[in-house]
């Protein structure tokens, strides 16, 4: 059997056997709806105001200001749409970054159709927002300024506190999204003046099919899907009560150990930059060395195509992500890489790399001597790569 | 999106690359830019019954697996054909012998397409014989194409050019 060793991390976690034993009790035994009176109902409502507080204090926000949804897709929807919507005979101006996760960019061109204004902010060669920039963007118009944390294909990691505190001076909403960061950077809602906050529970170990939006106090915000009034208004469906209270324990788990993983999980994503880099010739490291999520790797191997490098790995059993054009449903290498200022070519022959909590210094090792056959083959067969 | 099995086989284990020195005919399609870059060299010969046939062809390929795939498929179909056969071949012969392809890779059988046709215009061109007017209207295609993608990214391309 050909050995698995699994470098996506970014793209979904692996659910902690802690998280599945918190979550068992709620498929079979407490199965009731939160909107039902009696005991099942009450259980199930128990279990996710429980779980509305350990999330709410991992950011230091008010439980009544977590709101439970499905995905971060849904709750990046519910921000932009549920805050443009409910404030557009006030406000009518959005402005995002470049480097946001698809379901920001998609919603902001769906609102820019509906009427509403975006600009989009540039991202400096490392990923990163200038904040003179954006101040420079915001007008009386402004309503929503929407700026990723940690960036999911690059890792870099953007100083929100310094966005958070310009929007609170010019009495602009800040929503972030933090799907990819939760658990590597501290995040404090309070401190860091954070409107709108979307969070997830598949990329810290916990299942899919859960995620929150935290929106303070005050906000002004309309629901994006009606019904029966389940997340006091704002998000109507039946409440995952298993995924959620699923999700709260993987905070717990974060709360308690993140610390202490974050620093195992740095070191082994510096030893394995540092050995690509050394062992195969025209590489580059893309996104910032330093402002970078624990566990994110992105490196362009130059006369290679991701697609390919990705699916010679795949052979070998393991598993990683690339910017490549050839693995994108539209055939367009990755925006996030293109707004960075990568060529092209540069952005095809990107990998992502990302690690976590079961990645050990064995499988490092494995993947580095897989890589280093995998590029020399490839571009043994590249026109587009010379030897020298 | 998922490959059959054989479009992994080739891929993982290309037929016919490399180069050749001093062929009679060699072709390039597609560019860094979009992703996909083949070029394929070709051998001509007379048998002794006095037929040309495509004696010797390789190829090298930077792009997706269905790229790989898809060029050592091409020259497993021209290697022993004559030049009117070798013509000949479109992308259904490809696909099939690869069991078919996700229908956002069909165009990296055409890459494959174009990158032969390319090399036997050139052989064509450079022995002086008549030039079929199909292919011909490809060759001019082509150009077109790669004069407009030097023109817009000058600036990628000579930083691809390491």
């Amino acid at each position: 059997m050909v050995k698995k060793v699994y470098l996506d991390y970014a793209a979904t976690t692996p659910v902690d056997p802690r998280v599945i034993k918190a979550m068992m009790p709620y498929f079979a035994k407490k199965y009731g709806n939160t909107m039902s009176l009696h005991v099942f109902g009450r259980e199930a409502s128990q279990a996710i105001e429980n779980s509305r507080k350990i999330v709410a204090d991992y950011i230091n926000a008010k439980p009544e200001e977590i709101y439970f949804t499905s995905s971060a897709t849904e709750s990046n929807n519910l921000a932009l749409k549920g805050v443009a919507f409910a404030n557009r005979q006030r406000k009518k101006h959005l402005i995002v970054s470049r480097v946001e996760h698809d379901c920001v960019l998609e919603s902001s061109r769906w609102l820019r159709n509906q009427g509403f204004e975006v600009d989009y902010l540039s991202v400096d060669k490392h990923g990163l927002v200038d904040v003179n920039k954006l101040k420079k963007l915001i007008k009386k118009e402004t309503l929503l300024v929407s700026v990723i944390h940690g960036n999911n294909e690059v890792g870099t990691i953007q100083d929100i506190a310094n966005i958070g505190k310009l929007c609170q001076k010019k009495g602009v909403y800040f929503h972030t999204d933090v799907a990819q960061s939760l658990g590597k950077v501290k995040i404090n809602v309070s401190t860091m003046n954070i409107d709108l906050l979307t969070a997830s529970s598949h990329k810290i170990y916990g299942p899919k099919g859960a995620a929150c939006l935290y929106v303070r106090n005050g906000v002004i915000i309309e629901p994006i899907i009606h019904g029966g009034g389940h997340e006091r208004g704002l998000r109507s469906s039946t409440s995952n009560v298993a995924a959620i209270a699923g999700f709260a324990k993987a905070v717990e788990i974060l709360k308690d150990k993140g610390d202490k993983e974050n620093k195992r999980i740095t070191y082994l994503r510096d030893y394995l930059i540092e050995k690509i880099l050394k062992k195969i010739q025209d590489t580059q490291l893309n996104g910032d060395k330093f402002k970078r999520l624990s566990n994110n790797i992105n490196i362009s191997f130059f006369g290679v195509e991701g697609e390919s490098l990705l699916l010679e790995l795949d052979h070998y059993g393991i598993a990683v992500s690339t910017g490549s054009a050839c693995s994108s449903k539209t055939l367009e290498p990755s925006h996030v890489l293109l707004a960075l200022g990568l060529s092209p070519a540069e952005a095809h022959g990107s990998l992502r790399i990302s690690l976590g909590r079961w990645t050990t210094k064995t499988d490092i090792e494995y993947f580095i001597n897989i890589l280093v056959k995998s590029v020399k083959k490839l571009r043994k067969i590249s026109p587009a790569y010379v030897l020298h | 999106m998922f490959y059959t099995k054989q479009t992994l086989k080739h891929f993982r284990n290309p037929h016919n690359y490399g180069e050749i020195k001093n062929p009679d005919g060699e072709g390039e399609a597609g560019n860094i830019i979009c992703g996909d870059l083949m070029n394929l060299y070709l051998k001509v010969k007379k048998t002794k019954n006095g037929v040309e046939i495509i004696d010797a062809v390789k190829f090298k390929t930077y792009g997706c697996a269905a790229a790989i795939a898809t060029s050592s498929v091409i020259t497993d179909l021209v290697k022993g054909k004559t030049v009117d056969q070798a013509l000949k071949i479109g992308k259904k012969d490809i696909i099939d012998t690869l069991n078919g392809l996700p229908p956002i890779k069909i165009h990296c059988s055409i890459l494959a397409i174009d990158a032969l046709g390319e090399a036997i215009y050139q052989y064509l061109f450079k022995n002086n014989r008549p030039i079929p007017l199909s292919l011909q209207k490809t060759h001019e295609r082509i150009e077109i194409g790669k004069k407009e993608i030097k023109e817009r990214y000058a600036k990628w391309l000579s930083i691809s050019k390491k």
